[in-house]
């Protein structure tokens, strides 16, 4: 499953000939290792005229320990009033300094002719970003956009437009960073902690050209964060192997009481993993007819409910259309999106979410963008997509977040079953280069689970490297 | 124990400042350092007198010179009963020597003292590289000729090597023009203000030659009768012509910008009120108070050279006073771009709230009143030799005014500042 060209290109010969016969050099992505600090280097913080996220951006970087610069003038006086003490940045004095991470807000950009301020921030510190940086642009929701009228019109045009920076930037920016985009409902500036936490830190490593929006729960959490999930109970389906092995020990490493599932044949996988993490077993097949309701009653009768659900068990049965018997058609069907909207919906149905819960889909590029020989699973995808779209407004009510993570290539026994070229395609095909691993679309997930992402509710975010392929 | 006394500056002597390898390249700081003090024996009538204490040091000192101060009085025209006693504190040597002598007088315990302080960067100590060191104890130790060259045969070529002391810091590595360029960077100072600073610094100095402010100050030593590292034509368009030797190809920072290495020596003679009297010395001006602050910085919390920005607000607040109270700003000028980040510290309401824990700023200062008589860019800076250049000017351009107060500020290395009050 590792890599071979990847490690090949950034060996000491690899880096000689990879470029003279114009081999793509993908990066080595920095990762998350645990003690170390959110963002590890200096970070720019710059504002448009009339932004209001300063404040609060301000807050979570002084509350994170950042060294952060920022130029003279009211951002950085509001910044002090948060607690920081920036650093001062200016073109003509910065002579080498390079930052970890870029942070804008854009909020107060509220016509085309404003955009300017997206060059005037960014043109100067284009290279000035260290390898596997983080950029993140912060705007107001477009549809959300506060005003009247014409004024109001324009603005909210200038919002939508933020998009199509921050992807096309990704797309250069290089060297392992990242770019995206956050936008903030007007009135959930205090929601933005988490977010900002994992978008800047190495736990977003194939998080890339991604729209995050976040809006106001209402609930604001003391949260201890290198335990955020301590005392929660996580059910994680699928958890045997693969992506759902790493989810489980991600959200066990948060301090989550994992419950792992998977089919029967392999219990014993199941069993190694959910020991190795503390966490517990349950062994049937999601597509049981009875699989929802006795789900529910273990949850409850066991651990009093569940408070973080990961819908992560998925199967491919790849055939062209032409091909594809309709059994083939149903079973992926039911694996991966009757399953996690029938258990989500008896799981409602017998509160046996608690409160503060979350639910998580895993949807997948294919359902995003379509795949040659996956009607049936593109179809199965982008229902999960649509899962979410369609909870999010009534979870929300019972105080409840339901988001999906939509992996790309991922390095897993699912990706090392296709064929090598087009393997090969699916990794280099992409923005950073590479594949990513089980671990990067866990940490995505953890995010969501965090008792802080109550603002995060309804997204889609995709983790695949800004893939070619797709939107 | 009597109550604190005033401590009267009565004047001082140094030898011109002189750029490294240049006018002082075969002469020691002991050399130096007797030069500056047969000076101010002389204008002083001091000849034979025995005094209380001779306080001064060197900061980059040959293994030999154990008791400089010492070594050096007893080769003066003092009384031999005269004690002296070496202290360090990096750049801050000259005006901590002025502390520690004046404190005595404060307390009663000397009535009058002289306090310096030379530096040579012409002739360092150099060290043997350990293995050569090694092997030459072994050559020392050996109790037979046989046996001693026996082990003189065993060095090697390749053990053959010599530390030379370098402008670096233990813990970063950096030298200090590195660590600074960082700190201009942090504050966002640019090239122009600090050739501006730069070209200020010499016009002043020619300035006070020319009209005789330095004649009762200095006494021309080896052909040198000014600072060796004195520009009078400086001007922008010369400055703006160097390339940047601290912080990268993009950096600030540049040659004229930075004081070069020098060599000099500087003497102040302080006394109480009543031996001035009894000895018919008016004083200058008085040295009313001194703080001493230091920063951390190894891990970047703080930049090298800023802890003067947090010893003046203290000084400031043990005496009731504020920032502009001052007719005169001494404020070193290891780099022009040192000067520019703390006084734009102290205008900055986020640093002044932050890192000193104050509602408002300390606020600006009137520039006109910043190193009148040149700083430390034109007269170079000789480490040790700086405190004991800037008291005695400091106090005579006090007494030209009539009354007056004005404020001290050196930085030193391994992130300390000494600061100062003088008043008349
Ligand atoms: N690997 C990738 O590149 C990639 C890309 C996009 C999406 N995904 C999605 O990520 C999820 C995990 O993928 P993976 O690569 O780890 O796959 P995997 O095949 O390694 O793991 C899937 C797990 O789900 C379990 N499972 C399958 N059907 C089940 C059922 N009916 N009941 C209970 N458990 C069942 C399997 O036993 C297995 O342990 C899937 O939903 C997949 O569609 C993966």
């Amino acid at each position: 499953m590792s890599d071979r060209y990847q490690q090949f290109v950034n060996s000491f010969l690899g880096k000689q000939i990879a470029p003279r016969v114009g081999l793509p050099q993908p990066p080595f992505l920095k990762r998350h290792r645990p003690g170390a600090p959110v963002v590890d280097g200096p970070v720019l913080l710059g504002q448009a005229d009339g932004g209001r996220l300063g404040p609060a951006v301000s807050r979570v970087l002084a509350v994170i320990g950042a060294e952060t610069w920022t130029a003279e003038g009211p951002l950085r006086d509001g910044a002090a009033e948060a607690g920081l003490s920036p650093k001062i940045w200016s073109g003509a004095t910065g002579g080498d300094q390079r930052f970890q991470a870029l942070v804008f807000d854009a909020t107060g950009i509220s016509s085309a002719a404003e955009l300017a301020q997206l060059h005037a921030f960014f043109q100067p510190v284009a290279r000035r970003v260290r390898p596997s940086g983080r950029v993140v642009v912060l705007g107001t929701t477009p549809e959300l956009v506060p005003g009247t009228g014409a004024a109001k019109a324009s603005a909210r045009v200038a919002q939508r437009a933020l998009e199509g920076f921050t992807r096309s930037l990704g797309k250069e920016i290089g060297k392992g960073s990242t770019v995206q985009l956050v936008y903030v409902a007007p009135d959930a500036d205090d929601q933005i902690e988490s977010t900002l936490r994992f978008l800047l830190s190495p736990k977003s490593a194939f998080v890339s050209g991604q729209v995050v929006r976040i809006s106001q729960s209402g609930r604001k959490p003391d949260l201890n964060w290198t335990e955020p999930l301590k005392g929660k109970v996580a059910l994680v389906t699928g958890a045997s192997r693969g992506i759902g092995e790493a989810i489980a020990e991600t959200l066990a490493r948060d301090g989550a009481h994992v419950v792992g599932l998977d089919i029967e044949p392999l219990a014993d996988d199941l069993k190694k993993v959910t020991d190795r993490i503390g966490g517990s077993a349950i062994t049937f097949d999601v597509t049981a007819q009875d699989a929802p309701a006795e789900l529910a009653a273990k949850l409850k009768a066991d651990h009093g409910g569940v408070d973080i659900v990961v819908h992560n068990a998925g199967i491919t049965r790849d055939k062209l259309l032409a091909n594809m018997k309709p059994e083939v058609w149903a079973q992926v069907i039911a694996v991966n999106l009757e399953a996690p909207e029938r258990i989500t919906r008896e799981l409602l149905k017998q509160k046996a979410i608690n409160p503060e819960g979350r639910i998580i889909g895993v949807a997948s590029i294919a359902g995003v963008a379509g795949n040659r020989g996956q009607t049936n699973y593109g179809t199965s995808k982008a229902g999960v997509i649509g899962f979410v779209d369609a909870f999010a407004a009534e979870v929300a009510k019972q105080q409840l977040t339901i988001n999906a993570v939509a992996p790309g290539f991922i390095e897993t026994k699912m990706t090392a079953a296709i064929p090598l070229t087009i393997r090969e395609a699916g990794r280099r095909m992409s923005s950073l280069g590479q594949g990513g691993l089980p671990i990067d679309v866990a940490e995505t997930i953890a995010w969501y689970a965090s008792p802080g992402s109550a603002g995060v509710n309804g997204n889609t975010v995709r983790v695949c490297g800004q893939s070619l392929i797709g939107a | 124990m009597t109550s604190p006394r005033r401590v009267a500056i009565l004047g001082g002597n140094r030898i011109p400042f002189a750029r490294s390898n240049a006018q002082y390249s075969s002469v020691s700081n002991s050399d130096m350092l007797a030069a500056a003090l047969d000076g101010l024996i002389e204008r002083y009538g001091l000849e034979g007198q025995h005094l209380g204490e001779f306080a001064a040091g060197a900061v980059v000192k040959l293994a030999r010179d154990i008791n400089l101060t010492r070594e050096v009085v007893l080769g003066s025209k003092l009384a031999p009963s005269t004690a002296a006693v070496d202290i360090g504190q990096a750049c801050g040597t000259g005006l901590q020597a002025v502390n520690y002598i004046g404190n005595k007088i404060a307390l009663g315990q000397i009535d009058v003292g002289i306090a310096g302080g030379a530096d040579t960067t012409s002739d360092p100590p150099i060290a043997l590289g350990d293995k050569l060191r090694a092997k030459l104890v072994k050559v020392n130790n050996a109790r037979s000729n046989a046996d001693r060259v026996k082990a003189l045969l065993a060095i090697r070529p390749t053990d053959i090597s010599l530390d030379f002391p370098v402008n670096a810091e233990p813990r970063t590595g950096k030298s200090m023009g590195a660590h600074q360029a960082i700190t201009a960077k942090e504050w966002g100072i640019t090239r122009e203000a600090q050739d501006e600073l730069t070209v200020a610094s010499h016009h002043n100095l020619a300035a006070a030659y020319d009209r005789g402010f330095m004649d009762d100050l200095i006494t021309p030593y080896l052909g040198l009768e000014r600072d060796g590292n004195l520009r009078a034509d400086s001007s922008l368009e010369k400055l703006a012509k160097l390339k940047p030797v601290f912080g990268g190809p993009q950096g600030t920072m540049t040659a004229g910008n930075s004081t070069p290495l020098s060599d000099g020596a500087s003497t102040v003679l302080l006394a109480s009120e009543e031996w001035a009297k009894e000895h018919g010395h008016e004083p200058l001006a008085y040295l009313v108070d001194v703080q001493t602050s230091a920063v951390g910085y190894v891990g970047g919390e703080e930049g090298l050279l800023m802890a003067p920005a947090y010893a003046v607000p203290a000084l400031l607040d043990r005496n009731g006073l504020k920032l502009q109270d001052f007719d005169f700003y001494e404020i070193h000028e290891a780099f022009a771009a040192q000067v520019l980040s703390t006084l734009k510290a102290w205008e900055d309401p986020t640093f002044c709230k932050q890192k000193l824990g104050r509602d408002e700023p300390l606020g600006s200062i009137d520039r006109s009143k910043l190193n009148v008589n040149g700083g430390s860019l034109a007269a170079a800076h000789p480490f040790a030799a700086t405190g004991g250049r800037i008291v005695p000017a400091l106090a005579k351009a006090l007494k030209e005014k009539g009354s007056g107060r004005g404020l001290i500020s050196i930085c030193a290395a391994g992130g300390q500042g000494v600061v100062a009050i003088v008043e008349r």
